[in-house]
């Protein structure tokens, strides 16, 4: 089974699942960006796609590039300044999932896109929020993609740009945050989602073939798991066909 | 664009170059290098491809900024061997995209502060003591400040102007409204120079009015290897060759030496880049609306 698909497909299938049709989704560029688009073209063809660079419900004809490719504009329904972007979409509460990723994401699910190390005197300089810190404030939701590893997943990271369901000891609701925070959390080998009660990222779901024994290998704290592990379904001919054939035919996103 | 530069941005200015990811202009900080201008503060959400340059080169003192990596590419080396004390020291003062656009929505609208309801739960305002809080005198809630940013001089490119600066853009618009309002002087360089009357028949898409214009540089391909929606495509293999090229401060600089110092002007950097018409952009020409009454 394991070789009939790589672990970027299918982290990229399990991404689509999770969006719903009609959605108005904030995106990022790679997986998450082909994860709307295979939403788009199996399950949710009303998916709203925003970009922090401004366009609203962008049509990309080719796998966009940057996060402000040219492609993202020819045939969106409309560009607006980033001001319009922060201010009247996202802190205005229209945009109901965040696509996120992050060099590390901790037990509360906070995100690191920062620095590795003390900030005044990182190990490694990551390029900074972006747009990720008010995402994570002000998203309905938010689905993290990433890798699993004991060094992305640490018990606790080592800034936090993007706040999770419980920052520096406090929850989202007694730090006044809008969104939800990151509900879902889509690794190579598993779903983490938050549990509702501690705030904890906690294993919910399994993909074929893989042990909890495999996912707690890759994490940096004591996961804890659901008492019953759902099996997450692999991607079917039909995603398969058109994540290799249509959406990124030349492997820019699906390398591994 | 020797005349613009040397007029309008000193040694140790604030300087904007906007243009989020679409019309960067690559062109004018490639001057400023040659120019040899030095201790400026560099302000941009993404400092891209051409901060790093005007780091490499020795102009910055300063980066203020949101996200600093090479868009679908990579790193920013010059700036992370700054950042990671492997290189000469670079003052750094980092916010979120919403924080840099809020800061300049500030300084186009002359008020001190702008509000905004972010930052709780990051370690972003530990980091930056700029980034404060205030109460709100209505409602009691307490919400996020950034100081305004009103730069020395901003420069945008547009796609065209006329000879008193009426500039339009079309495509992505960044911020590049809000930092020419919020500066004290902005000089527009554009792809195309146009009579007053083709602006005039479109005036919704006029962006940066000629009333705040210093000066206005007529500079094509100005925006190489970044884009400009309708005349030409992102340079993308350039950006990939960007993370060799700055990951090694040798490369870096003998870039700089071919591409920067060793050109007199734009022109002889298109001719030297070589190849670029096969970055033209495609036809996809809008319609048009009625403006009669």
């Amino acid at each position: 089974m394991g070789s009939e698909y790589t672990p970027s497909e299918m982290m990229t299938a399990v991404a689509a699942r999770e969006l719903r049709d009609g959605e108005v989704v904030f995106v990022g560029i790679g997986l998450p960006n082909l994860a709307c688009n295979l939403a788009r073209e199996t399950h949710a063809p009303n998916l709203v796609l925003i970009y922090e660079s401004g366009a609203v419900g962008a049509v990309p004809e080719r796998l966009p590039v940057s996060i402000g490719d040219p492609a993202l504009v020819t045939g969106s329904l409309m560009v607006c300044s980033m001001a319009d972007v922060f201010q009247y979409f996202l802190q205005n509460g229209r945009i109901e999932v965040g696509l996120l990723g992050g060099a590390q994401i901790d037990r509360y699910g906070n995100i690191n896109t920062t620095v590795v190390g003390d900030y005044a005197h990182p190990r490694v300089r990551l390029p900074g929020s972006g747009g990720a810190a008010e995402i994570a404030v002000h998203a309905h939701r938010t689905v993290v993609i990433s890798r699993l590893g004991r060094r992305v997943f640490p018990e606790r990271v080592d800034f936090i740009t993007s706040p999770g369901l419980r920052a520096n000891g406090r929850t989202r609701k007694e730090l006044g945050m809008p969104g939800a925070g990151p509900t879902t959390v889509i690794t190579d080998k598993a779903i983490l989602e938050a549990d509702p009660e501690s705030g904890e990222l906690v294993l919910a779901s399994l993909y074929p073939g893989i042990t909890a024994d495999d996912v707690a290998q890759g994490i940096g704290w004591a996961l804890r798991s659901r008492s019953r592990l759902a099996e997450v379904p692999t991607p079917s001919g039909r995603e398969l066909h058109l994540l290799r054939e249509v959406l990124d035919p030349k492997r820019l996103y699906l390398k591994q | 664009m020797r005349e613009a530069i040397a007029e309008h941005v000193r040694d140790g200015d604030t300087v904007v170059i906007e243009g989020f990811t679409h019309l960067i202009c690559f062109a004018a900080g490639h001057e400023i290098i040659r120019q040899g201008r030095r201790n400026l503060t560099l302000c941009r959400l993404t400092p891209d491809l051409i901060y790093d340059q005007m780091i490499a080169a020795g102009c910055a003192r300063k980066l203020v900024f949101s996200w600093a990596g090479n868009p679908g590419a990579g790193s920013l080396h010059a700036f992370r061997r700054a950042a990671e004390g492997k290189g000469p020291p670079l003052e750094l003062e980092e916010y979120s995209h919403f924080g840099m656009v809020a800061r300049l929505s500030a300084g186009a609208s002359r008020l001190p502060f702008w509000t905004l309801r972010n930052y709780m739960g990051t370690d972003l305002p530990g980091a930056n003591p700029a980034i404060r809080t205030v109460a709100c005198p209505y409602t009691g809630e307490v919400l996020a400040t950034v100081p305004a940013l009103n730069p020395d001089v901003t420069i945008v490119h547009a796609q065209r102007a006329d000879s008193e600066g009426n500039a339009q853009i079309w495509g992505l618009l960044g911020v590049q409204k809000e930092a020419a309002f919020a500066s004290r002087r902005v000089v527009v360089v554009v792809e195309e120079l146009v009579d007053q009357a083709e602006i005039r028949a479109d005036p919704n898409r006029t962006l940066i009015p000629g009333l705040i214009v210093d000066a206005v540089v007529v500079e094509p391909w100005g925006a190489h290897p970044s884009y400009a929606q309708g005349y030409y495509d992102r340079d993308n293999e350039f950006y990939i060759r960007w993370e060799p090229i700055s990951r090694d401060p040798a490369a870096l600089s003998s870039y700089l030496d071919e591409f920067v110092h060793g050109v007199e002007d734009r022109k002889a950097y298109v001719e030297r880049c070589g190849g670029l018409a096969k970055l033209k952009a495609a036809q996809r020409v809008c319609a048009g609306v009625n403006y009669g009454f």
